[in-house]
């Protein structure tokens, strides 16, 4: 593949604090290379700024090799950018041209108020998980992990769920800032399991009522969440969570 | 330094130590607090583990979640002794494979407690929910992996460590959910508090405020995970970093074998100055695929121009018997062996090739053969053989052509060693105590149990072994005196003035105001680390490379720039800390490396080398750790701990 270096306009949102309304700023940024990923060409203009005495932006970022869920950057309108299937860090400037104009804003979710420009809250995900996504299972108590035979195509489905990486792009992505796709991942990946059964109804309703309860939004299956996706997790999980949570609803014994 | 290793035959030494440790009760367990620093698998499976028995845990973590920590991005698997396969697995065989693999310089007492948990570990997974991959029959897969004969690695895709991760994060969780642990995300631990010789507490940073706050513990344990980020580029994230475990060296815990370092053979290379991290392509690669260069040097042309013959296949030629599966650290050294002879690839010359070419017309072949395709086209072979990699490999094509923006089933994939892992870190004894009572080590942190290398799919385990199965049980029989100890409060002198401490240091960088910034020192004390820390080493070098630090030191402190203000979020001033602890410990390493005169797994001393060019151990001079003692300024004592070799006898690796 030929390289090549470009200029671009950056336009970021920039918030000093949650408490403080924020702006958009511009930037001019030159002389970026093809083979920089997203995420160091902000580590470019960051650098820049601070030789300049300015602040420089603040973004999550850690793994910067798609798993750990805390890249969250809103690029020309869509969460993790242009590409299909990819997180934020493993986006490439060889997916821009010379005299792009880039706009950046943070993830858009009441439950996900900012922390400082592009960075967000994301604790209500943990909320989540602590309300029901989980098996109640102490340390030391396992038997034999031969002994309870799971079909392979169970256990491929639950695991194509339990790829959600939890980073809040589906939220980010829905117009109604609903936290359905990540919490379909988390029931789909325990419901599939044999040893998810015991609290497969009280998991459903315990972790939709504190989903409601974080202030994320309804699910009216536009499929924003799914296109967006970085792991491509399927909307079939939203139809299988309506369907666990109907079922609980309407036999769960308390 | 007492390493606590109980009497006894080996495969009695843990059955035993746990039948006859101190217990806590119920009801007093209530009463005891533990703080965990880090929550990848050891520091999220200990504070579930300790929750679940009662204790009351608070955890600490920098990310946003305890979800994100670093171990999530393990690809390959874990190992355990299930001996599911019925081909000859047992405690035993990965208790030997792993002190050879560690090219005998770990303890054979930890290392034979962690085969042994190794089984529980799949068991308590599996229950949590953990989907690993399996067969038809519904039953558990394994694959193999290097420095084994057997297969004994179970895995989740290449996902293993996300989905291991996630298991401990939920128990985790539900520990929150119950009260039994309170989660500190976004924070930082900046000091240790000793009370009386014992660690009762730490000083944390909240990310957010840049508030300290204090925080009483009856124990302490750092989970906080490896130092691979003294290198600048490594595969750690960015977020990796040694502060906790150096402020407890500071505090008086030894550090163990610092110098040993693991340069991963298969990673992306680097493509340019703006470099801000490495990604890993699984060990499994060198499965199927063929490493090469030309055999000319300074070659320009096209991998695809360059005929069979003027190709050096040079594993295969220096290790017949091994090929392409020798393990990681000669691979790694064969590698830089070539590049700086001037046979290096691409555009930086630092890199060479992994060929899938031969692989895919090999499967191709066979599947034609499959199919009953007489006398195939070439055309047939090649989409048929492609098709067998795509499903073998094709989440690893697909990430390397993201980011090089190449197709790797078209052109050979460019490779280069990376620094991976860090087998050394804090001294602990078998207990996992450091030498500061009551402040524990575990998983990377520690050094304890994979010698001068460690084997592919180890981390995994041994992180979930010490969270899970060992400190249950080890932590009980410290606690189990300190039940009297009442809490502390946070306004005794010791937290006034190690608060006092972090506060000082922080306003110290912050008004260098110099004009250099941290990211450019990180850089610098990166390449001398590289240069002349990373995959060879020599005397002269080191000695350089300490000479260096030293001035880089000076000039970090009196020349960084660091923007913003102190108490807000405030992410270049937590880089700052971070860097100046690597400085530091950077200078440790070398000493470390230059102290230890012999080759040994991933450290190698070009002055240690066989005729050939092997790695020459000297167990007559160097079968020990090094614990080293901080004293004061770039002065440093050095401790022995003699390792004892009862059972797996040292003998010479042999690849050839």
């Amino acid at each position: 593949m030929e390289h090549y270096t470009m200029n671009l306009k950056l336009k970021v949102w920039r918030q000093k604090n949650a408490k403080s309304s924020g702006g958009f700023e511009s930037y001019d940024v030159s002389n970026i290379s093809s083979e920089m990923s997203f995420l160091e060409m902000f580590d470019v203009l960051n650098e820049r700024l601070i030789r300049e005495g300015k602040e420089p932006i603040a973004f999550d970022h850690d793994c910067r090799e798609g798993i750990c869920g805390m890249c969250s950057m809103y690029i020309n309108g869509k969460a993790h950018g242009p590409w299909q299937g990819t997180t934020t860090c493993q986006l490439h400037m060889r997916a821009f041209k010379d005299g792009d104009t880039i706009v950046v804003e943070p993830w858009r979710a009441n439950a996900f108020p900012v922390i400082k420009d592009l960075m967000v809250d994301r604790t209500a995900f943990d909320r989540i998980i602590q309300a029901g996504g989980y098996i109640s299972v102490n340390t030391g108590n396992a038997v034999d992990a031969n002994a309870i035979p799971i079909e392979k195509d169970k256990a491929d489905s639950s695991f194509a769920a339990a790829a959600c990486i939890g980073c809040g792009a589906c939220v980010a992505a829905c117009k109604n800032s609903s936290a359905m796709l990540f919490v379909s991942a988390k029931v789909s990946h325990l419901a599939l399991l044999p040893q998810g059964a015991p609290e497969r109804k009280t998991r459903v309703l315990d972790m939709i009522a504190q989903m409601d309860k974080e202030g994320f939004g309804s699910c009216t299956n536009t499929g924003a969440c799914e296109a967006v996706c970085p792991k491509e997790i399927s909307l079939t999980n939203i139809a299988r969570l309506n369907g666990e949570y109907l079922t609980a609803g309407l036999t769960v014994d308390k | 330094m007492n390493s606590k290793i109980p009497e006894g035959l080996l495969d009695d030494k843990w059955s035993g130590y746990k039948g006859h440790v101190k217990l806590v009760n119920p009801a007093n367990k209530r009463k005891i607090e533990i703080i965990i620093v880090g929550t990848g698998l050891a520091g999220a499976s200990a504070a579930a583990a300790l929750g679940e028995l009662g204790y009351k845990v608070k955890a600490f973590c920098f990310q946003d979640s305890p979800r994100r920590a670093h171990s999530i991005a393990a690809q390959g698997g874990i190992n355990a002794a299930k001996n599911y396969q019925n081909d000859g697995d047992s405690v035993f065989r990965l208790f030997y494979d792993t002190i050879k693999g560690g090219d005998y310089r770990a303890r054979e007492a930890n290392v034979h407690r962690l085969a042994e948990v190794s089984v529980n570990i799949i068991d308590q997974c599996v229950a949590q929910g953990v989907p690993f991959a399996r067969e038809y029959g519904g039953l558990l897969s394994n694959r193999s992996f290097g420095g084994t004969q057997v297969q004994r690695t179970f895995y989740a895709a290449g996902q293993t460590g996300q989905q291991l991760l996630i298991g401990a994060y939920q128990a985790l969780e539900r520990q929150v959910a119950l009260g039994n642990v309170k989660m500190y995300s976004r924070h930082e631990m900046l000091d240790v508090v000793v009370i009386d010789g014992k660690a009762r507490g730490i000083i944390a940073r909240d990310l957010i405020s840049g508030e300290l706050e204090r925080h009483f513990g009856h124990a302490v344990l750092l989970c906080t995970g490896g130092y691979g980020n003294v290198f600048y580029l490594s595969t750690n994230a960015m977020g990796s970093n040694v502060t906790a475990a150096w402020k407890a060296h500071k505090k008086g815990a030894y550090f163990g074998n610092p110098c040993f370092t693991q340069i991963h053979p298969t990673c992306i290379p680097v493509s340019g100055d703006h470099q801000s991290k490495l990604t890993l392509m699984s060990e499994s690669l060198r499965n199927d695929g063929r490493i090469w260069v030309p055999k000319k040097q300074n070659d320009t042309r096209k991998p695809n121009e360059i005929p069979e013959d003027e190709r050096d296949y040079y594993l295969e030629r220096r290790y017949p018997a091994f090929g392409n599966l020798v393990p990681r650290d000669v691979a790694s050294r064969a590698a830089k062996e070539r590049c700086d002879a001037g046979y290096g690839v691409g555009s930086s010359k630092q890199a060479v090739y992994l060929d899938y070419a031969s692989a895919i017309e090999r499967y191709g072949k066979i599947e034609c053969s499959k199919h009953g395709i007489e006398n195939p086209t070439a055309e047939e072979i090649r989409h048929h053989g492609m098709e067998v990699v795509k499903e073998k490999y094709g989440n690893l094509f697909d990430m390397y052509a993201k980011i090089t923006g190449e197709n790797p089933y078209e052109v050979p994939m460019r490779i280069y060693p990376a620094v991976h892992y860090t087998m050394g870190g804090l001294w602990v004894d078998y207990e996992l105590m450091t030498t500061v009572p009551g402040l524990y080590a575990l998983g990377e942190a520690n050094f304890s149990d994979h010698g001068a290398n460690r084997l592919g799919a180890s981390a995994l385990m041994q992180g979930l072994a010490d969270g899970y199965f060992v400190i249950p049980y080890t932590i009980g029989n410290y606690l189990a005196d300190e039940i009297r100890t009442a809490e502390i409060p946070t306004t005794h002198p010791a937290f006034e003035e190690a608060e006092k401490a972090v506060a000082d240091r922080i306003s110290k960088l912050k008004n260098i105001n110099g004009s250099q910034t941290v990211e450019s020192f990180h850089k610098r004390l990166g390449k001398i680390m590289w240069d002349k820390c990373g995959m060879a080493r020599n005397e002269a070098g080191l000695k350089t490379a300490i000479e260096e630090i030293q001035q880089l030191k000076k000039e970090f402190w009196s020349d960084v720039k660091i923007p913003g203000e102190i108490k807000e979020m405030n992410p270049e001033l937590d880089k700052a800390n971070r860097v100046a602890d690597f400085i530091e410990l950077g200078e440790l390493m070398c000493i470390d490396a230059l102290n230890r005169k012999e080759s040994c797994g991933g450290h190698f001393r070009e002055e240690m080398q066989t005729e050939d060019g092997e790695a020459k151990r000297d167990d007559d001079n160097f079968c020990f750790v090094s614990a080293w003692e901080l004293k004061g300024d770039s002065n440093w004592e050095l401790h022995k701990e003699p390792l004892i070799f009862d059972v797996a006898h040292p003998s010479q690796r042999s690849y050839k």
